[in-house]
């Protein structure tokens, strides 16, 4: 059976996932080597059982994130850090230093064109965290993709040696940061 | 001045009575980390970066300000080393608010560079998003304490070889930051010349010319070694020819 494989995209840009895509005819041989059972590219609601590796795009921003980490740490055997805001935070968390409050008025109020609030008493709105954090302050995380996008080498990289059952060691040329 | 001889990673090594470690390791060509030592500076043992180990003794020694001794046995990259130079960029990345992508200096940075060279996969301590003030009135320059390891590089070239003194630092511990004369904006201060050395020692995104976007900023610190050798000796290096 080939390695059951999912992407989830938390607090991020999306840039990673796009960069998961520039690996352009490569994604071809990995569709031969590996299932996509989950991600934001693919047509499916809920996060499966039994997945061998997901990779986690984007900060633990809201509490939304935060169940998603957790549901997706029970059912995966390994999971990625993928890219700079899942693993230390980046973009996504240069509001930590701002209180929550602020962070929401210049968001909802003071940048609103029209009915300026405040999303609140929505059951549906996930609320936001006082702080955005790195995906491995809230699960276990096994391995690390850095880069902010990481670059498709990089991916290819670090996929490549999941599929083989390693974990990527990014002490060479594939560690960099922003 | 005296010749000792000393072993430093198991490699029979002379140097003179008053040189420290750091630069006898550098002449045999073996290689210490180091952020807050720069050539041409004096050494203040800032960072801890340049810890090495000795025998007969439990505790470490910074390699840049620790003389050396006839008969010395020193180790400069063990497992345990290894293990607390990456602990020390781990505090320096979560005491600060580091967001590499959107950094002016991205890709030419000195703390970067030994994330690297430490494989530092992830911050394992927690993140602390300290509030710090960004200084822009400069008319030329910006100082962005976000992004200061505290290195007091800045301190020390505005001191020793531009003569200003217009840094120092106020607070203690985590509340340690650079400060402009009296604690005032940098535009304001009396004492800079605008000569622009800080911003060119800072080894981080720390002190930057206003004018230059992400990764834009490359910084050249061999401007010292000019000065310096031309104070010191009253020679004049050229530096373009000295690369090759
Ligand atoms: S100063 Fe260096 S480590 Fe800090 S954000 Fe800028 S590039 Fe990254
Ligand atoms: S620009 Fe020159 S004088 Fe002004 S603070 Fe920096 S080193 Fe000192
Ligand atoms: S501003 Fe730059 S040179 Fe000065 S202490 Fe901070 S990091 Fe070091
Ligand atoms: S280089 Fe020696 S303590 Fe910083």
């Amino acid at each position: 059976m080939k390695p059951r494989v999912a992407t989830a995209w938390l607090g991020g840009c999306s840039g990673c996932h796009m960069s998961f895509l520039d690996m352009d005819e490569r994604l071809i041989e990995l569709a031969d080597k590996m299932d996509l059972v989950y991600s934001p590219i693919i047509d499916i609601k809920n996060f499966p059982g039994n997945v061998d590796v997901t990779l986690v795009e984007g900060a633990v921003a809201n509490t939304e994130h935060e169940e998603m980490a957790h549901l997706i740490r029970r059912n995966s055997r390994i999971v990625v850090s993928f890219g700079d805001c899942a693993v230390t935070g980046n973009v996504t968390a240069m509001r930590n230093s701002l209180t929550r409050e602020a962070v929401l008025d210049r968001s909802y109020v003071q940048l609103a064109d029209i009915t300026p609030q405040i999303p609140r008493d929505y059951p549906t709105i996930a609320e936001l965290m006082t702080t955005a954090r790195p995906l491995h302050e809230i699960i276990t995380v096994d391995a690390f993709i850095h880069g902010c996008p990481p670059t498709a080498d990089q991916i290819w990289y670090a996929v490549s040696q999941l599929l083989e059952g390693k974990i990527p060691a990014l002490s060479n040329v594939y560690l960099r940061y922003g | 001045m005296a010749i000792l001889t000393l072993t430093i990673n198991g490699e029979h090594v002379s140097g003179k009575d008053d040189e420290s470690l750091l630069a006898i390791a550098e002449q045999h060509g073996i290689r210490i980390p180091t952020l807050c030592h720069l050539d041409g500076l004096s050494d203040v043992g800032a960072c801890r970066l340049c810890l090495v180990e000795i025998e007969g003794t439990p505790r470490l020694f910074p390699a840049c300000t620790t003389k050396p001794r006839e008969g010395m046995v020193v180790s400069t990259d063990t497992e345990r080393l290894r293990k607390y130079r990456r602990m020390i960029i781990e505090f320096l990345a979560s005491e600060g608010n580091h967001q590499c992508a959107v950094c002016v200096v991205n890709n030419h940075c000195e703390l970067q560079n030994m994330a690297y060279e430490t494989a530092l996969t992830h911050v394992s301590v927690p993140y602390l998003y300290p509030k710090k003030e960004l200084d822009a009135s400069h008319e030329n320059f910006i100082i962005d304490r976000n992004r200061c390891i505290l290195c007091t590089r800045c301190v020390r070239v505005c001191h020793e070889v531009e003569g200003a003194h217009t840094w120092d630092i106020a607070g203690r511990g985590i509340d340690c930051e650079i400060i402009s004369d009296l604690n005032q904006p940098w535009g304001t201060s009396e004492s800079c010349t605008s000569c622009g050395k800080c911003v060119l020692v800072c080894p981080t995104g720390a002190l930057i010319e206003k004018g230059e976007a992400v990764s834009e900023m490359e910084k050249k610190t061999d401007f010292l070694r000019y000065i310096v050798t031309a104070r010191q000796k009253r020679e004049w290096v050229n530096l373009d020819s000295d690369e090759e």
